[in-house]
């Protein structure tokens, strides 16, 4: 489909219009770009609600570790027996939990909707370089998803070894009950995941570098597109790395080799396997582990600040540094992967290394968080509901990043690693972040993708209980970790010491249930606009960026006519001059000679000439060439 | 373009039976059918008793008997007594119907209060189609509103870190008990002092500059792409701080983790070993060398696996807690019988994996005793307490082992109470496999 919509021009597309359509080839096996972003959006809303429920359950447990709830054991059966969850199912439970989150919602649900809808859309191509890649892709992550929620029909369990699947827990099925057949189906769907991110990533990189719009230069790309761009090289980079961890880890469980094990003595029995090393998992997995991370919030960051652009109606302060900052992230993210491990008998020397790193890559988060504050100052704000979403993604990943100085040091992390405080800085920062500026994604775009809009009072109501929520949730966990309360603990009644959480944790299971009740707002919200939501107008926000050049209804290809020509940068916003306070990319300097700028011309000569004569036929100040 | 889908679904179907195949594979049957008989094993009959159940609204709270016989009679009772509405979940255990009840409870609960929140809202539509019908409508008053909320959440929210700073702050806050506890502890406090000050001032920012530009009639943004000064700034200013920390962090965490030689061997040598789901000490005994441990040894009696050919290990000593003398460096070995458990003392700021196949050291000095941080934290019973902190199994949450800081004295006195590994039984066992001759080792190494 796509090599025909590239290489004959628009007039010949007109004159066929659409091919043939089918429901199959519309709404299940599509290429269009537009709808794949839509599979991966719903598909990780679906796996988000199921994410979240899960840590319902398990925050249940935690809360009220010695009452009993006879209706789980109508949902959960044995693995609820008496209405009290087991110890075995509360792993699997945080392990899926963790699992799902990071990989299905975070990178597939945020990534995978968002670089497919605004790659194509923001770069002005008629569709992504491989349709049918693009196509693979979903389609290997809806198998990847479907085998991880098959793995809770497995009579042993799904995989419980938590998210980080260390072995020799997670390759020695004697040692936990999820690491049978459980832990089998986490690998192969782990491995469809990985093969669905790469057929993503070559295809935005390679899209964005080839199919950029006349005029679209690098330094006239949204930042949205720098964000989806440089996430999809560091998963390119770092996914395959996870992939060899996972084979390798597969050739153990069920081949006999001994990549990651020695001397183990389980359960009584000595296994036959010698001279592997743990550690070695630990680097193959935070190789890509690591980056990770950066896959989830660079997208959220590339989103958020296209929102606090567009809603301040100011320029992006300083777009140089905001997209320095990120290539800094992208080459740093790299090489900070031992931050994970200095307690595990890394060499220590090694983690004085990783640690000198980690806390570099807090330079250009830095530089990130204080250009947002910039760019709301003196701006004209107004407050949609993508915009508060956006100004709590700065919030969260403000205090959730600061809490990293203290896990970036390996001395301070010898007391901190594993514990609470760790539960609470990532799920500020990569979790809560990153959902914010996916649903702030979802608010603003939402007319892009439907051509309806989002109800704005529910999502008021969502943003608000969701935003207060979080806090309640995460912050209180900081505290836990600095006593000393190790996570994935089944219970607290077992130390004298964790007696006084419980009280707190109380309190959070409490704002967990209230805010995940909340998100019962947004799913309506979401999935009722799509057909009664008000009709949305060709460019509701008065944004810039060239996705909203086009028609409301989807067609194939995009635009209708000829692709538009960019002239500008994407943040031409209450230029002074110009009489309406956003001037779209596609508008030609030669029609706006009452605002432009010096730096507007970047040194062409006969652009400044042309400039200047205007200038003096309008009393206007001339420009130095 | 065609689709050929009947050469699709036969790929698909190809690509099921080798996956089926695969799952067939002696070795995945051998996994599945051990593991079904445990958790058969597991399975005990427990059921809801019925009697017990109150009507209470709360009424979730319902007791479980796990008495066998008892079980019996209240399976019978509930069976005869409940309506259809109950289901048969699993083989002995019913659910009670109160259960189902509770559950529409919550959920016509759940929907009253989305049915207010849609009057609510509705409400304020018409609210609003008056205001605009009245031509009194302004369209900025939401604007302004939302950015209000804001400021106030700002005050909440400051007000709500204080909270947790003084009081779960308060309570988390236990100085270190160690010397390099203590530099940790100094760095723990300039970082937060740091890291207070700009949460609170990005946030002050973050949330006041909505509300102060906010969108009103006739505001315009004032456009400002870039101020480089500014970003030099904003850019070296952190790069700073953070040297400064990463400097201090380097050289803590080195003098920590890089102990001299001289020191290493002169420090009292304890081993931890971690399994599922407990921890085993041993001691070095009167020679103050651990003697070997070879995993290929373990027995039921010597579930150490200690190798007796080394007469190190000959007079390793067994203890049940870890006891250490106050201000004397230790050494401690650490190392796992079966997975990775990891050694925290949260007081101490101790913490390092117990990996298979490895030996993890952590070496340091405790500055005071378990009867002064008694009195120091006025709690009789308060104990160090050492756990485990990575994840390992089902008996994760209780892996720990009391530590005891005593005086010097004491640890002797202690020390020539315990008992050694090397049993007489042992001793038994082991003459008999060794003059049973070599043999059985030399085939043990081939596997």
């Amino acid at each position: 489909m796509s090599s025909t919509v590239i290489s004959h021009g628009a007039a010949h597309h007109d004159a066929h219009d659409h091919h043939q359509e089918t429901f199959l080839t519309k709404y299940i096996f599509s290429q269009d770009h537009k709808m794949i972003a839509k599979q991966f959006l719903i598909t990780g809303i679906v796996m988000a609600v199921f994410a979240m429920l899960l840590s319902i359950l398990f925050r249940i447990q935690l809360a009220w570790p010695d009452t009993d709830f006879p209706i789980l054991e109508v949902f959960l059966g044995k693995w609820a027996e008496g209405g009290r969850i087991k110890p075995e199912f509360f792993l699997s439970l945080v392990t899926i939990h963790g699992t799902m989150m990071v990989f299905f919602v975070l990178t597939a649900g945020l990534s995978g909707t968002f670089s497919n809808l605004l790659i194509p859309y923001q770069l002005g191509a008629r569709d992504m370089a491989s349709p049918l890649m693009n196509m693979l892709s979903y389609w290997f992550f809806f198998t990847a998803c479907v085998i991880m929620v098959a793995s809770f029909f497995v009579e042993s369990g799904p995989a419980s070894a938590g998210w980080t699947i260390y072995p020799p827990l997670s390759s020695v099925p004697t040692s936990i009950p999820g690491s049978g057949l459980g832990m089998t189906l986490w690998l192969i769907s782990m491995t469809l995941f990985i093969a669905s991110q790469v057929l993503g990533g070559v295809n935005y990189i390679s899209t964005v570098l080839n199919m950029r719009t006349k005029g679209m230069d690098l330094w006239k790309m949204p930042l949205t597109i720098w964000a989806f761009f440089l996430t999809a090289i560091v998963g390119l980079l770092s996914f395959p790395v996870l992939v060899s961890a996972v084979v390798l880890l597969f050739f153990d469980r069920s081949v006999g080799t001994s990549f990651y094990l020695s001397d183990l003595v389980v359960q009584g029995e000595i296994l036959p396997n010698e001279g592997g090393s743990p550690i070695l998992f630990q680097h193959l997995f935070w190789f890509l582990g690591h980056p990770e991370v950066y896959i989830v919030v660079m997208p959220a960051l590339g989103l958020t600040s296209e929102i606090i652009s567009t809603n301040s109606r100011k320029p992006i302060f300083g777009y140089h540094a905001m997209v320095y900052s990120l290539v800094g992230i992208t080459v740093l993210s790299f090489i900070v992967w031992g931050h994970h491990m200095f307690v595990t008998g890394m060499n220590p020397f090694l983690g004085g290394v990783f640690m000198i790193t980690t806390l570099i890559i807090a330079v250009p988060s830095a530089v990130k968080a204080f250009n947002y504050i910039a760019t709301l100052w003196r701006g004209n704000i107004r407050f949609t509901p993508a915009m508060m979403f956006a100004i709590g993604m700065v919030s969260f990943f403000v205090s959730g990043g600061l809490t990293g100085l203290y896990l970036g040091n390996a001395a301070l992390d010898i007391n901190l690693h594993d514990t609470y405080f760790v539960v609470a800085h990532f799920h500020l920062v990569m979790g809560s972040a990153s959902i914010f500026g996916m649903l702030a994604g979802v608010y603003h775009w939402y007319p892009k993708m439907f051509g309806r809009m989002m109800d704005t009072k529910l999502g008021y109501l969502h943003f608000w209980l969701t935003f207060i929520g979080a806090y309640l949730v995460f912050f209180p966990m900081h505290f836990m970790g600095i006593d000393g309360v190790p996570r994935r603990y089944y219970t607290f009644t077992a130390f004298p010491f964790m007696d006084k959480w419980i009280s707190v944790n109380l309190l959070i299971t409490w704002a967990a249930i209230i805010a995940g009740l909340a998100q019962v707002a947004f799913l309506w919200n979401f999935f009722a606009s799509i057909w009664k939501g008000k009709k949305a107008t060709q460019n509701p926000w008065n944004s810039n960026t060239l996705e909203w050049t086009t028609p409301v209804e989807h067609i194939h290809g995009n635009w209708p006519g000829e692709i538009p020509t960019v002239y500008r940068w994407p943040y031409d916003y209450s230029k002074p001059g110009h009489d309406t306070d956003f001037i779209p990319q596609t508008v030609p300097f030669s029609e706006t000679m009452s605002s432009n700028l010096p730096h507007d011309f970047e040194g062409n000569e006969e652009a400044i000439r042309i400039q200047n004569e205007w200038n003096k036929e309008n009393n206007r100040e001339i420009i130095e060439g | 373009m065609k689709f050929k889908i009947n050469n699709r679904f036969r790929a698909v179907l190809g690509c099921l039976l080798a996956v089926g195949l695969l799952f067939s594979t002696p070795s995945f049957a051998f996994q599945q059918d051990s593991l079904a008989q445990d958790t058969a094993v597991s399975a005990t009959a427990d059921t809801v008793d019925e009697g017990e159940a109150d009507t209470a609204a709360t009424g979730v709270v319902a007791d479980t008997t796990a008495a066998d016989g008892e079980a019996a009679t209240a399976t019978t009772t509930t069976s005869s007594s409940s309506s259809s509405s109950s289901t048969v979940v699993d083989e002995g255990s019913q659910i009670d119907p109160q259960v189902y009840k509770n559950m529409t409870y919550y959920i016509l609960l759940f929907l009253i209060v989305c049915t207010v929140v849609a009057v609510v809202g509705k409400v304020l539509a018409i609210y609003e189609l008056t205001r605009k019908m009245n031509g009194k409508y302004n369209p900025f008053a939401n604007n302004t509103f939302q950015s209000v909320l804001l400021v106030i959440f700002l005050v909440a929210f400051l007000g709500f870190v204080y909270y947790g700073y003084a009081v779960w702050g308060d309570w988390a806050w236990r100085s270190a008990v160690t010397e390099h506890g203590e530099r940790i502890d100094t760095m723990f406090i300039i970082t937060t002092v740091i890291i207070t000050i700009v949460l609170v001032l990005v946030h002050i920012l973050l949330l006041t500059f909505p509300y102060i530009y906010r969108m009103r009639k006739g505001t315009k943004a004032y456009y400002y792409p870039h101020n480089d000064t500014i970003e030099k700034i904003w850019t070296i200013v952190p790069a700073v701080v953070l040297t400064v920390l990463v400097l201090f962090g380097f050289f803590t965490w080195r003098s920590i983790t890089n102990v001299p030689e001289d020191l290493q061997k002169s420090a009292i040598q304890v081993e931890v070993l971690g399994e599922q789901f407990q921890w085993q000490i041993r001691y070095p005994g009167a020679d103050g060398v651990i003697g070997k441990r070879n995993y290929k040894m373990t027995t039921p009696m010597n579930s150490y696996g200690i190798d007796f050919n080394d007469k190190h290990a000959w007079d390793d000593i067994q203890a049940s807690d870890i006891v250490i003398p106050v201000n004397k460096s230790v050494r401690f070995h650490i190392i796992s019988k079966d997975i990775i458990h990891s050694f925290y003392i949260p007081d101490f700021r101790v913490q390092i994996n117990a990996v298979p196949g490895m030996t993890n050291y952590f070496q340091f000095t405790p500055t005071m005793t378990t009867e002064d941080m008694r009195e120091k934290m006025n709690d009789p019973k308060y104990d160090f307490v050492m756990l485990c902190n990575k994840i390992c199994g089902s008996g994760h949450y209780n892996m720990q082992k009391k530590v005891v800081v005593v005086t010097e004295e004491e640890y002797k006195e202690w020390l020539s109470t315990q008992n050694k590994y090397f049993t007489e039984d042992l001793q038994k066992e082991f003459a008999a496999v060794d003059s049973g001759d070599s043999k059985e080792f030399t085939t043990a190494s081939l596997n």
